[in-house]
C-alpha cells in the first residue's frame, strides 16, 4: 500500500512550469530516491508532498486519504536542502522549540531529545549555542529534528552533503533502522552512488516533468547496452565475428557489446573454439550516474540544438 | 499548545532575555532625564554677557537702564569704536549722526552678536525712547516708575473651553502642544524601532535558512504573526517597565523631598538672596499639579496604547514583508523599505503642523487616515476630548486603524508567505503585487 500517490501534480511559477504533470507513488516502508538535476523541479514537488505549497493542479493521496496539511504535517519529518538553525539559540531549546511546533508537547519532546542525544552522542550540546557547532555537528541536530516526532514519512533532500564520512555512515545507519521500524524516506539528492547504494525505487524528474520511475534494479536492466567483460589469462587476437563489437581493449580483458540476435553464450563459444583460457566473464550494468547524465543531458543537448536551428531559421 | 503561542513564546522569550534589551530598559528613562537636564544647562551656560559701551553725548543716557542679565549698557566717554574690546567691552553703540533727529543706531563688535541678543538690544532700547518720550510729556520718574512696576506681569490670560451643555474645563494650550508632541514622537520613534525588530527578525530567518523547516511545521502566516505579536509583547513590556521605573523614581525624590523640605523651601523663598532657586522648586510643584490634573490622562493613556499597538500592527506586517523578500543585500532592504518609512516620515511632519492647529483639515484628515493616525490622532488628544477631537472623529480614527492593519496584514501575508522561500532573486514591489492575486 502506497504512503503517498500523486496524481497529475502540476505547479507553475510565472517564469517557469516547475513541476509539470507528474504522477507516481511511494510504498509504504520503502527507501525512495528522487531525483533530478539542479531546478528540475524537486523542491518544489516535496514542498507541496509536505504541505508548504498547494499544487495548481493535481491531487496528493497522504496514507489513503486526501492529504490535509494541516493534520497529516505532524506525519511528516522534512529536512530541506536549505537548512539552518537560530544561531543564538542554545541547542537543547532550540530542538524542543522545532519538536514542539511539530506538535509534540515539551515533555514527550524532552524525553525523546534526551534519548536522541544520548544515541548520537550529543548531550553534551544541550547548553552551546548553534554558532559554536561545526557545519556537521549541526547537521547531525538537524537531522534528530527531523525524526524526532517519528513521522511516518521523511523527506531527506541531500542529508549528507557537508558530513564527513564517519558522520555519514552514523547517520546512514539511523536511516535504515527508521527504514526498518516502518517509516518511509524520500532521499532527494544528485549523489548517484548513495542512491545506488541505499534506495530501492527511484524517480528521475528534469524540467518539471517525469522521465524515469522503476526500481533501482529494473532501471538499471532497462539501460543495459548488453556490454560484457571478458578476461583472459592471455589475451587471444581478435578476428572479425558477427556476434559481437569489441568496445575497449584493457590489460587483461576485452568490454564487447553483443550484437542483436547473439547471446552471452555465443560471445564463450566463440572464444573457446580459439582455445582462449577465460577467467571471468561479466555483464556490465549501467550505473545510476550514466544513466541520469545519459537522460538528462539528452535532453539538454536536443533543447539546445532545436534552439540553435531555430535561430539559424 | 496552540504552535502560533509557542512561536509567540519564543519570540518574546528570546528577546527579553538578551543583554541589549535590559540595558535599553534601564537606560532609556535615564537617557532622557540626562538629555532634558542637560539641553536646561547648555540653554543656561549658552546665554552670553554682552558688556556695550555707550558714549557719553547719547540723549538716551537718561532713561537707558539695563534690564536684562545678558546686556549690559556701560555709559563710558573715554570708549570708541576702535578701543571697545581693549576696555573690555563686547560692543560699541555708534549713532549715526547723519542727521540730528535721526534714530539709527550701529553695534560694532568683533564678534556676531547672537539673534537673541540684539533682539535683546532693540527691545532695551525701544523701550528707553519710549520712557523718554514720556518723560518729556511732563510724566515725572517717579510715577514712570511705579507704573511699570504695577503693569509686568498684572494681567494673566486663561483659556477656558465650553461645550454646548455648558461644561468647562480649562485649555492649556502649553501642555497639550508637550503631552501631544511627546506621546507622537514616542510612537513614531517606537514604530521604527520595532518595525525594524521585525523585518530584521524575518530576515534572520530567511538568511540561516530555517524559514523552510518551520514552513514545513507551521503555516507561514502563523510565523509571521507569531513575530510580530511576541515583538508587540517585548514593546509593551518595555513601556511597562519604563512606566513602573518612572514612577518609583518620582516617589523616591519625594521622599527625598519630605514636607522639612518643604517647609525648607517656603523660609528660603522669604530670602531673597536665595529665593530664586527655592521659586523654581515651587513652580516645578505647580507645573506636576497642573500636568497630573489638567490634562485627560484617563482618555490619553489608553489612546497611547491603542494607537501604539494599531500603529506598530499596521506597519509591523508591511516591515515583515519587506524582510521576507530581501536577500543577502542590506542595500535592497533600504529601498524597499522606503515605500514605508515614508509615510511614517510623512505622517510625523503632520504631527507637528497639526499640533498647532488640532482643528485643521491636515490634523482631520491625517488623524484619520490609518498609515497616519497613530502618530497624528495623539497630537490632537491632548487637547481634550472632545474638544481637540469630537468623539466620532476618535472612533472612526479607530476603527479605521483596525481595518487598515486587518488589511496590511493580509496583504503582507501574501508576499511574505511567497517570499520566505525565494532566494537569489532580487524582486521589486511589482512583482509583490502579482503575488498577491494568487491564490493559496
Amino acid at each position: 500500500m502506497p504512503i503517498v500517490e500523486l496524481h497529475n501534480l502540476k505547479k507553475y511559477f510565472a517564469t517557469q512550469k516547475a513541476v509539470d504533470d507528474i504522477s507516481f507513488s511511494i510504498e509504504k516502508g520503502s527507501i525512495f530516491g528522487l531525483l533530478g538535476p539542479n531546478g528540475a523541479g524537486k523542491t518544489t514537488l516535496i514542498r507541496m508532498i509536505t504541505g508548504i505549497f498547494f499544487p495548481d493542479e493535481g491531487q496528493i493521496v497522504f496514507d489513503g486519504k486526501k492529504f490535509d496539511p494541516t493534520n497529516d504535517i505532524i506525519n511528516i519529518g522534512y529536512m530541506p536542502e536549505e537548512r539552518g538553525l537560530y544561531k543564538k539559540m542554545k541547542i537543547g531549546e532550540q530542538a524542543l522549540y522545532l519538536a514542539q511546533l511539530k506538535g509534540l508537547s515539551r515533555n514527550s519532546a524532552m524525553e525523546k531529545i534526551k534519548e536522541w542525544f544520548v544515541r548520537l552522542e550529543m548531550q553534551s550540546w544541550w547548553n552551546k549555542k548553534v554558532e559554536d557547532l561545526s557545519k556537521g555537528m549541526s547537521q547531525k541536530l538537524q537531522f534528530v529534528t527531523t525524526v524526532l516526532h517519528e513521522p511516518k514519512l521523511i523527506i531527506l533532500d541531500e542529508p549528507f552533503s557537508g558530513l564527513d564520512p564517519l558522520n555519514t555512515n552514523v547517520i546512514k545507519d539511523e536511516i535504515y533502522k527508521l527504514s526498518k521500524k516502518g517509516a518511509t524516506i524520500i532521499f532527494s539528492t544528485h549523489r548517484m552512488e548513495q542512491v545506488e547504494e541505499i534506495c530501492n525505487h527511484i524517480v528521475l524528474i528534469n524540467k518539471g516533468k517525469k522521465i524515469l520511475d522503476g526500481s533501482v534494479k529494473q532501471v538499471k536492466q532497462d539501460f543495459k547496452e548488453n556490454l560484457f567483460s571478458i578476461g583472459f589469462e592471455q589475451m587471444p587476437s581478435l578476428n572479425g565475428t558477427p556476434v559481437f563489437d569489441l568496445i575497449a581493449t584493457k590489460n587483461d580483458s576485452y568490454v564487447v557489446k553483443i550484437k542483436e540476435g547473439n547471446k552471452p553464450n555465443d560471445v564463450l563459444k566463440y572464444f573457446l573454439q580459439q582455445n582462449a583460457s577465460i577467467n571471468s566473464f561479466q555483464e556490465l550494468l549501467p550505473s545510476l550516474n550514466d544513466i541520469f547524465i545519459k537522460l538528462v543531458e539528452g535532453t539538454s543537448v536536443t533543447r539546445q540544438f532545436l534552439r540553435e536551428e531555430t535561430l539559424q531559421k | 499548545m496552540n504552535k502560533t503561542f509557542i512561536i509567540i513564546k519564543r519570540e518574546y522569550l528570546s528577546r527579553v532575555k538578551r543583554r541589549s534589551f535590559i540595558i535599553s530598559t534601564f537606560l532609556f528613562p535615564i537617557f532622557i532625564i540626562l538629555f532634558i537636564v542637560g539641553s536646561v544647562l547648555i540653554a543656561v551656560k549658552s546665554r552670553e554677557l554682552i558688556k556695550i559701551a555707550v558714549p557719553n553725548d547719547s540723549f538716551l543716557k537718561a532713561s537707558l537702564k539695563s534690564d536684562s542679565s545678558s546686556v549690559l549698557f556701560v555709559f563710558d566717554p573715554s570708549a570708541d569704536q576702535t578701543n571697545f574690546d581693549e576696555k573690555g567691552y563686547t560692543a560699541y553703540l555708534k549713532p549715526n549722526r547723519d542727521s540730528a533727529s535721526s534714530k539709527k543706531y550701529t553695534i560694532i563688535s568683533r564678534k556676531q552678536i547672537g539673534l537673541e541678543s540684539m533682539e535683546d538690544i532693540r527691545r532695551q532700547l525701544n523701550k528707553a525712547y519710549e520712557d523718554k518720550l514720556l518723560l518729556q510729556r511732563n510724566i515725572d520718574k517717579k510715577t514712570l516708575d511705579s507704573i511699570s512696576a504695577a503693569s509686568d506681569n498684572a494681567i494673566k490670560v486663561n483659556n477656558t473651553t465650553v461645550d454646548k451643555t455648558g461644561k468647562e474645563r480649562e485649555a492649556n494650550a502649553g501642555l497639550a502642544y508637550g503631552i501631544g508632541f511627546g506621546s507622537g514622537l514616542l510612537i513614531y520613534i517606537t514604530m521604527f524601532i520595532f518595525g525594524a525588530m521585525v523585518m530584521r527578525g524575518v530576515m534572520e530567518e530567511k538568511m540561516n535558512r530555517i524559514a523552510e523547516v518551520i514552513v514545513s511545521s507551521v503555516k507561514p502566516f502563523q510565523l509571521m504573526m507569531g513575530k510580530i505579536v511576541g515583538i508587540a509583547a517585548v514593546g509593551l513590556t518595555q513601556f511597562l517597565m519604563w512606566i513602573i521605573l518612572i514612577i518609583i523614581l518620582t516617589s523616591a525624590l519625594q521622599l527625598f523631598i519630605s514636607p522639612d523640605t518643604m517647609h525648607h523651601i517656603q523660609d528660603v523663598q522669604h530670602n531673597p538672596a536665595v529665593g530664586q532657586n527655592a521659586t523654581i522648586a515651587t513652580n516645578l510643584m505647580d507645573a506636576k499639579a497642573k500636568i497630573v490634573g489638567g490634562a485627560q490622562w484617563e482618555i490619553i493613556i489608553p489612546c497611547f496604547f491603542f494607537y501604539f499597538l494599531g500603529g506598530y500592527l499596521f506597519y509591523a506586517a508591511l516591515f515583515a514583508s519587506v524582510g521576507s523578500v530581501v536577500n543577502e543585500d542590506p542595500q535592497e532592504a533600504q529601498s524597499l523599505m522606503l515605500p514605508i518609512t515614508m509615510p511614517i516620515i510623512f505622517s510625523f511632519l503632520i504631527l507637528s503642523t497639526s499640533i498647532s492647529h488640532p482643528n485643521s483639515p491636515l490634523a482631520f484628515w491625517g488623524s484619520l487616515i490609518p498609515f497616519s493616525s497613530p502618530i497624528v490622532m495623539m497630537g490632537r488628544l491632548a487637547y481634550g476630548v472632545p474638544e481637540g477631537v469630537p468623539w466620532w472623529q476618535l472612533f472612526l480614527s479607530m476603527a479605521l486603524l483596525v481595518a487598515g492593519f486587518i488589511f496590511t496584514t493580509w496583504f503582507a501575508g501574501k508576499i511574505y508567505r511567497t517570499g520566505i522561500l525565494l532566494y537569489g532573486k532580487r524582486v521589486t514591489w511589482k512583482e509583490m503585487m502579482k503575488w498577491l492575486r494568487r491564490s493559496s
